[in-house]
């Protein structure tokens, strides 16, 4: 294909893209090292018949002349990234100083609203991710066993979950583990604790997200491996077979070998989409006991007061984190790619 | 049938339970909610006894009957749900439009570019994939509060599209892929400009592959919460964000069952959509993942 043609044809996504992702990311960097303008104050005198007294008022015209002039903010360097809020250099220094072993370090660290989130975040990546590829793996062996005609059924039904608006499952689920729900009384039941309430502990909080996630995503990793299932080489299977193989043996020495592959790629997207993991904790209403970097970005953008700056180093601090979580993946995909010479 | 593939009686009724098992897991919770979304909210919440939810005794208590529409009546008319349907219908629409329209050019020409630069294009949509939306979505908001685009439904459908591209322009490029170089070069042997092959001969034979795709461009446009969320006003609101408004301020007024009646709207469609698509679905899901 000549360069002229190859140039129109991809023009609207490359313009697309670079106009809401490449510029977006840049603009995200640059809002980050400038602050929102304070308020200009001013001293009002108010003499009245009784004496004068002073008072303080916001300048409006002033600041709204201030944020015209600049609408980024004035210009902080790396002071958002270290403030309170997001690395908190300052605060765990002196926690490092006054800690009282290494939990009491963790304990102060979680205090911390970045580290909690990125906790959370991580706990949750490295946890959801195993276990949704070897749920995945069950359903799809144990799909594979069942008769043909149960098999469509199956798919259909087991789609659901996935398919289904994140926000939307996750509030579903919520219902029912209300503490009035019906799994949420089945629960007290069978704790009989009749004030027990996934919504009051921080591990059941965890533990309910998790649930979640593993839900929401098996069905990906349950259907990429089973069609890869289809593929597998029934000769060697007999081969095996005739070698005295076991049925374990079986699976473990040939179909694993054949699906490995497809697990890294599961592996991968899962990685980058629980990374991200935001709507759970909004349908949970879990942001007391489990925060995420999503999340975080989420929580400064929205309400009255927009901290675009802090939201926007939080945003550099996840891609940071994205990058350094893929680019083991990013490596293995340019050397897919690169022509052998 | 290989003899492989013979299983013994143990191992069926233990692969059998188990998917049993994962199967009521899965759908359980969609049957629970649709069929509480006719009750009063005594019944969906029936701390006294989880029967009562099946029965529907409050329901019966309440208004009469043991199926009430009051909670598709209150989320639909009285708290304008339609009006967010209708925006979500107009931000699908578009979303699956545009972004097949750039995303079938762009596919096919790096599917047929051997030049080095379409790789690069490719590596970097991958990473751009990767980007988290609401990461995005701060970097938006300066700009278009300056330029007053905030709001608006097209902001939020060019941003979708966006968002989808380097997806879009993954599959469908795996896709073109597939189609024989022969066909479109045998056209331009014949006098076809590259355009012309692509509008003759690769158009009528692309759509089960850009069915798929736009499966999946459509169900990104459908279920974001980030995006449609920050960028959207309130009146210009589609079902998710509106749904999550609803936890907000309808939840404390009791009434939330009108936001169970909308959470059982948003699921329908998506329900219909598995039973006629589930086939493209799936193919589109390994896509990716089995040609490499």
């Amino acid at each position: 294909m000549k360069h002229s043609t190859f140039f129109w044809f991809v023009l609207p996504s490359a313009i697309l893209m670079l106009l809401f992702i490449a510029l977006p990311i840049v603009s995200v960097v640059t809002q980050s090292f400038y602050s929102a303008h304070e308020q200009v104050i001013v001293t009002v005198e108010n003499c009245g018949p009784f004496g004068c007294t002073e008072s303080t008022a916001v300048d409006q015209e002033a600041t709204q002349a201030l944020q015209d002039e600049e609408p980024l903010g004035k210009w902080v360097g790396t002071a958002i990234y270290t403030d309170r809020n997001h690395l908190a250099l300052g605060e765990i220094s002196d926690a490092w100083i006054s800690a009282d072993g290494l939990p009491d370090f963790g304990r102060s660290l979680m205090n911390l609203p970045f580290y909690k989130a990125m906790a959370f975040t991580l706990t949750y990546t490295f946890i959801v991710t195993p276990l949704t590829i070897i749920l995945g793996f069950f359903i799809a062996i144990a799909v594979n066993s069942v008769a043909q005609a149960l098999k469509g059924p199956t798919i259909f039904l087991s789609l659901l979950p996935m398919i289904v608006t994140p926000l939307v499952g996750s509030l579903i689920i919520f219902w029912m583990v209300d503490a009035r729900g019906v799994l949420g009384a089945g629960l007290q039941w069978l704790a009989s604790d009749p004030n027990l309430s996934v919504k009051a502990s921080t591990a059941m909080m965890w533990m309910m997200l998790m649930f979640y996630g593993v839900w929401h995503s098996a069905p990906f990793a349950f259907v990429v491996f089973y069609s890869g299932l289809q593929t597998v080489n029934t000769d060697t299977l007999e081969a095996a077979m005739i070698d005295g193989a076991s049925r374990w043996e079986r699976i473990r020495h040939v179909v694993i070998p054949h699906l490995f592959p497809l697990t890294t790629f599961v592996a991968l997207i899962q990685l980058m989409d629980n990374f991200r993991v935001f709507e759970p904790i909004v349908s949970f209403q879990a942001q007391a006991h489990a925060t995420s970097l999503s999340y975080a970005i989420f929580n400064d953008l929205g309400g009255e007061t927009r901290l675009l700056s802090s939201a926007a180093a939080t945003s550099v601090l996840t891609i940071i984190g994205v990058a350094i979580l893929l680019s083991p993946v990013m490596v293995r995909t340019y050397r897919d790619f690169t022509p052998r010479s | 049938m290989s003899i492989a593939n013979r299983r013994p009686v143990p191992v069926l009724l233990l692969a059998t339970g188990f998917l049993a098992l994962w199967l009521i897991l899965a759908a359980f919770p969609f049957m629970w909610t649709l069929w509480g979304s006719f009750k009063v909210e005594g019944d969906f919440f029936s701390k006294a006894d989880w029967a009562n939810s099946i029965y529907g005794t409050l329901t019966t208590a309440e208004t009469g009957g043991s199926f009430t529409g009051d909670g598709y009546h209150g989320a639909w008319i009285k708290e304008e749900f339609w009006r967010a349907a209708l925006n979500t219908a107009i931000v699908c629409v578009c979303v699956v439009t545009v972004s097949l329209t750039c995303g079938t050019l762009g596919g096919y020409a790096l599917a047929r570019s051997g030049y080095r630069y379409a790789f690069w294009f490719l590596f970097f949509a991958l990473i751009f994939r990767a980007m988290p939306p609401i990461t995005l979505v701060s970097g938006y908001l300066l700009p278009f509060f300056e330029w007053n685009l905030w709001g608006h439904l097209y902001t939020t459908i060019i941003v979708l599209v966006a968002i989808n591209q380097p997806f879009t322009l993954w599959m469908l490029h795996a896709f073109f892929k597939n189609i024989p170089q022969d066909l479109d070069e045998s056209a331009m042997v014949d006098g076809c400009t590259r355009f012309q092959a692509f509008r003759h001969v690769i158009i009528p034979v692309m759509w089960p592959g850009v069915i798929t795709t736009g499966l999946f461009s459509f169900l990104l446009a459908y279920n974001d919460f980030a995006v449609t969320t920050m960028l959207l006003s309130k009146e210009n609101q589609t079902m998710i964000p509106k749904i999550a408004s609803f936890l907000g301020t309808t939840q404390t007024k009791g009434n939330v069952m009108f936001a169970v009646a909308a959470v059982v709207s948003v699921t329908a469609p998506l329900f219909v959509m598995i039973m006629f698509f589930q086939r493209q679905i799936v193919s589109g899901l390994t896509a990716g993942a089995v040609k490499g």
